[in-house]
C-alpha cells in the first residue's frame, strides 16, 4: 500500500493522546481525552458487569449522569456513546426500581382507558419537563406523556421509536411516572389494537397453509446439486 | 489532511456516479475475489480443532482455543439444584425471549437465564430489518433461493425451508404483540430490498427493527412473569448417565456464587462471537458476544457446523475512533448509497452479498485506494449525502434516525458528509448443528439463533437473522415444552466433563484457557 500522506485523515488526538482529569463516581483519574465513558472505566482498571450492554447505543444498559467542568448542570448520556473531556465527572446510573404494570394486550377492553388503571399516575404530570431534559435520545418525553393521556397513541408510538429504555426519565419525575414504561404500553397497544391488519400478510399465510407452493417445492428439492445451482442462477 | 478536504472527492464525483451502473460479479469472478480477500480464506488465522466432535476440522485460532478450553467446574462440585424447571432458556436476546414465550404459552414452567440484563444482545441492535416474503410478487420459494445463493449453496435445506415458510406467521405473531412494522398507505407491510435479495422483502421499524422487537419481547416476558435469572453466566451444562442434557450451572456475576438449575431440557440462545475479535477485527457485537454456547455444547458432545466461516459486515465505522467497529446500517446501501474509494470511484455493486462487498472493500484498501486514519485504520467512503440528493432533502434523517444520532454525538452530520467504513466482525455464520426442531445431537439440548448452525450456509443473507431467531426460538420452545409434559427430570452429573477432560489430556492439555469466556478482558491491567 502507498504510504504517502495524501489519503490520511488528521487525528492529532489519536497520535498524541492528551491526558485529561476526570471523576468517576467521585474519584479522580487521568485518562486519554476523547475515549468513551465506558472505555474510561476499563482504562482505570474497573471490571464492568452492570452498566454495559450492546456498546452500540441501542440497549440503554449504560445510562450515565455526567457534568462538565464548572457547569452545575447534571446531564445524561449513554456511556458507550459519550467521549470524555477534561474536568468531566460521571456516575453510571444504577437500575431504578420503577413499577412496570402487568397486562395482556389482547384481552384489554379499552386500551386508551385502561392506561389510567395500569398507570394511574400518568395524568398527574406537573409539566416540569425534567423527563425531556433527561432523555439522551432527545425525545420530547413530557409531550409524549400528555399525548398518551389524551389518547393520541399513534403520535406517542412514533415519538418513542428512538427510546432505548434507559429509564433516565424515571428518577427525575416528581409525579412518579415512568414515562418510558407508559410509552411502551401505549406503543404496544397502538401496534396490537389500533393499527390496520395487513391483509396481504394473512393472504400469504393462507397460501402457505393451503400448499400453494408445494409443486414448486417438490420440483426444487428434487433437483440435483448442479440443477439447483443452475436454477438459482436464473433468479436475479 | 483534514477530513473535510478528503471528503471533497466524494462530493465532486457524486453526480457522475449517479449515472453509473455497476454490474454484479459473475460467479467465477466472485469466487476469485472472495478467495483472495475475504478473511475466511486467510489460512494463517485457522488451525484444526484437536479433539471433540469436530476433531481435525479447522476454525479460527481464537475459537479453537476456547472449544478445547477447560471448565470452571470440578468433579466434586455439589450439584444439588437451587432451581428446578421444565425448560431452561439460556440467553436473553431475540431467540431466548421467543423460546421462553412460546414454551411458557405451551404450558411449560420456564426459566430464562442471562449473563447480562434481559434483552442485552445483538438482536437489539439489528437495524436493517427482517426478511419475510409478504410482497405479492415474492414467495417463500424465492426467499429460499436467495438465501441459498447468499450462503453459497451450503445451507441446510430443511432448516431453510422451515424458516422461509414460517416467516409470515412470525410477522403476524409480532404484530399481535404490538410490534410497529412500517406500513404502506394501504395498511400492508412495507418491504425494502436488501443486499443479495431478488425481491423487496425486508420488513422494518425505521432503522430500529431489532430495538422495537426487543422492547416488545422483553416487556412480554415480564408480563408473562417468566422466571428470570439475570447477571448469571452459564459455565457448564449438566448431563445424565445417558449423556442427555438435564440442566446447567451458572456463575452469579454479582456474588460469584454457583447456581445449579435442573431442567427437563435446555435451550441455548447465547448468540455470537464478535467479542473474540477474530483476526484482530473490531466488532459490531454486544459486550457478551463471546461464543459461550459453542463451548458449552461442544463439551457435551454436540457437533458444530460451518464453524470456519464468519460474516464481516461491509460497513463498520472507522472514524471517529469512538465508533470504530459499530455498524453503519446496510439500509443506506439498500436505498442507493454508493461505496467510493479514495479516487472517487465506485468499485462494487453495493447490493451484492455481504461477503462480496466486504471482500471488495478489503481489496480497495490493500491495493492502496483506501483512506487511512492516523490510528492506523483504513476504509472507504459510504456516500450517505447521496440519499438526500437522490430522494430529497431530509431522507437520511427520516429513514435513519438512529444512524444520524450516533454520528451527531461526535459532531458529524451524515446527511451532509460521507462516512468512512471498513468491514467489521458481525456474525457467526455457523454454530451448533441443529435439526428442524432446533435440537442438537445431544438429546434435550436445543440451540436457537446465532449460536446454531447450518441454516445460513457460508454467508448469512441480510435480514435473515431476526427471522432465524423468531422461527427457531419458537420451534425450540414448543418442542421443549411439549416434551416436558411426558418426561421427568434426569440425574444431574458432569460425566460429560470427565470424557472431555480425558480427551483433552490425550492431546496434551494444551489449550491453557478456561471457557466460556463470559466477558471480554477489556479492563486495562497495570503491572
Amino acid at each position: 500500500m502507498a504510504q504517502d500522506n495524501t489519503n490520511v485523515i488528521d487525528q492529532p488526538e489519536v497520535m498524541q493522546p492528551r491526558m485529561v482529569s476526570i471523576e468517576i463516581s467521585g474519584k479522580k483519574y487521568d485518562v486519554p481525552e476523547g475515549i468513551t465513558v465506558i472505555k474510561a472505566l476499563w482504562y482505570t482498571g474497573q471490571e464492568v458487569v452492570r452498566g454495559a450492554g450492546c456498546l452500540g447505543g441501542f440497549c440503554g444498559a449504560c445510562a450515565t449522569y455526567y457534568r462538565t467542568k464548572d457547569d452545575p448542570k447534571v446531564r445524561t448520556c449513554l456511556a458507550c456513546q459519550m467521549a470524555v473531556e477534561d474536568g468531566m465527572s460521571f456516575t453510571i446510573m444504577p437500575p431504578f426500581p420503577a413499577r412496570k404494570a402487568i397486562y395482556d394486550l389482547q384481552t384489554l377492553k379499552d386500551p386508551k382507558q385502561d392506561l389510567f388503571n395500569l398507570y394511574p399516575e400518568a395524568p398527574l404530570c406537573r409539566n416540569c419537563n425534567a423527563c425531556t431534559e433527561a432523555c439522551p435520545q432527545k425525545i420530547d418525553v413530557r409531550e409524549g406523556v400528555w399525548k398518551a393521556v389524551f389518547g393520541d397513541f399513534k403520535s406517542v408510538s412514533e415519538m418513542f421509536m428512538d427510546c432505548v429504555m434507559c429509564g433516565m426519565c424515571t428518577p427525575v419525575c416528581i409525579a412518579d411516572i415512568a414515562p418510558n414504561l407508559v410509552a411502551l404500553y401505549v406503543s404496544r397497544a397502538q401496534g396490537a389494537r389500533f393499527t390496520e391488519k395487513p391483509v396481504g400478510l394473512d393472504a400469504r399465510i393462507k397460501e402457505i397453509q393451503e400448499g400453494r407452493y408445494n409443486d414448486e417445492w417438490k420440483k426444487l428439492l428434487n433437483m440435483s446439486e448442479k440443477e439447483l445451482a443452475d436454477h438459482c442462477a436464473t433468479v436475479k | 489532511m483534514d477530513i473535510h478536504a478528503l471528503q471533497q472527492i466524494v462530493h465532486q464525483t457524486r453526480d457522475a456516479r449517479r449515472k453509473q451502473t455497476i454490474p454484479k460479479f459473475s460467479p467465477a469472478d466472485r469466487d476469485q475475489l472472495i478467495h483472495k480477500y475475504h478473511p475466511d480464506y486467510r489460512a494463517s488465522a485457522y488451525r484444526p480443532i484437536r479433539f471433540g466432535p469436530n476433531a481435525d476440522e479447522k476454525t479460527v485460532v481464537e475459537l479453537a482455543a476456547l472449544l478445547e478450553g477447560d471448565s470452571l467446574i470440578t468433579d466434586e462440585m455439589d450439584l444439588t439444584p437451587q432451581y428446578t424447571t421444565d425448560v431452561l432458556v439460556i440467553g436473553g436476546g431475540g431467540a431466548g425471549c421467543a423460546a421462553a414465550l412460546h414454551a411458557h404459552h405451551a404450558g411449560a414452567k420456564v426459566m430464562l437465564a442471562t449473563k447480562l440484563r434481559l434483552g442485552d444482545s445483538n438482536s437489539v441492535m439489528a437495524q436493517g430489518g427482517m426478511q419475510i416474503s409478504v410482497a405479492p410478487e415474492d414467495s417463500p420459494v424465492t426467499h429460499f433461493i436467495d438465501t441459498l445463493k447468499g450462503g453459497h449453496m451450503h445451507n441446510d435445506h430443511d432448516l431453510l425451508k422451515v424458516m422461509v415458510e414460517e416467516g409470515p406467521s412470525i410477522a403476524k405473531w409480532l404484530i399481535e404483540l404490538g410490534v410497529l412494522f412500517d406500513r404502506q398507505a394501504d395498511g400492508n407491510l412495507h418491504v425494502k430490498k436488501g443486499g443479495g435479495s431478488s425481491k423487496p422483502r425486508l420488513v422494518t421499524c425505521s432503522d430500529y427493527t431489532g430495538l422495537e422487537m426487543m422492547r416488545v419481547l422483553k416487556d412480554e416476558v415480564l408480563n408473562q412473569k417468566i422466571q428470570l435469572l439475570e447477571f448469571c453466566a452459564a459455565v457448564e451444562l449438566l448431563s445424565d448417565e445417558h449423556g442427555q442434557c438435564t440442566g446447567a450451572i451458572f456463575k452469579d456475576l454479582d456474588n460469584h456464587r454457583f447456581v445449579v438449575v435442573a431442567a427437563k431440557s435446555v435451550i441455548l440462545a447465547t448468540g455470537g462471537i464478535g467479542r473474540l475479535h477474530i483476526q484482530g477485527f473490531p466488532t459490531s457485537n454486544h459486550y457478551g458476544a463471546t461464543g459461550d454456547g459453542l463451548c458449552l455444547s461442544y463439551r457435551m458432545g454436540a457437533k458444530l457446523a460451518h464453524i470456519d466461516t464468519f460474516q464481516y459486515h461491509p460497513s463498520g465505522a472507522v472514524y471517529p475512533e469512538q465508533l470504530v467497529g459499530q455498524l453503519v446500517t446496510e439500509g443506506i446501501r439498500s436505498e442507493g448509497g454508493h461505496l467510493v474509494n479514495a479516487k472517487g470511484e465506485r468499485f462494487v455493486n453495493e447490493l451484492d452479498t455481504r461477503d462480496v462487498v466486504s471482500s471488495s472493500i478489503i481489496r480497495e484498501c490493500e491495493e492502496g485506494r483506501g483512506i487511512r486514519t492516523m490510528s492506523g485504520r483504513v476504509g472507504v467512503w459510504l456516500d450517505t449525502p447521496l440519499l438526500d440528493a437522490e430522494h430529497g432533502p431530509g431522507t437520511v434523517e427520516k429513514h435513519f434516525p438512529a444512524m444520524m444520532m450516533q454520528f451527531e454525538r461526535f459532531g458529524i452530520d451524515i446527511s451532509k458528509d460521507p462516512v468512512l467504513i471498513y468491514p467489521t466482525l458481525h456474525y457467526q455464520n455457523g454454530g451448533v448443528k441443529i435439526d428442524t426442531n432446533s435440537e442438537t445431537n445431544v438429546k434435550n439440548l436445543f440451540v436457537a439463533g446465532e449460536a446454531s448452525g447450518g441454516l445460513h450456509g457460508r454467508n448469512r443473507l441480510m435480514g435473515n437473522s431476526l427471522l432465524d431467531l423468531m422461527v427457531f426460538g419458537k420451534r425450540s420452545g414448543l418442542t421443549a415444552a411439549s416434551r416436558a409434559a411426558s418426561m421427568s427430570h434426569g440425574k444431574l452429573t458432569v460425566q460429560h466433563l470427565q470424557r472431555f477432560r480425558a480427551d483433552a489430556k490425550k492431546h496434551g492439555n494444551v489449550s491453557g484457557v478456561t471457557s466460556p469466556m463470559i466477558l471480554p478482558a477489556y479492563t486495562r491491567k497495570v503491572s
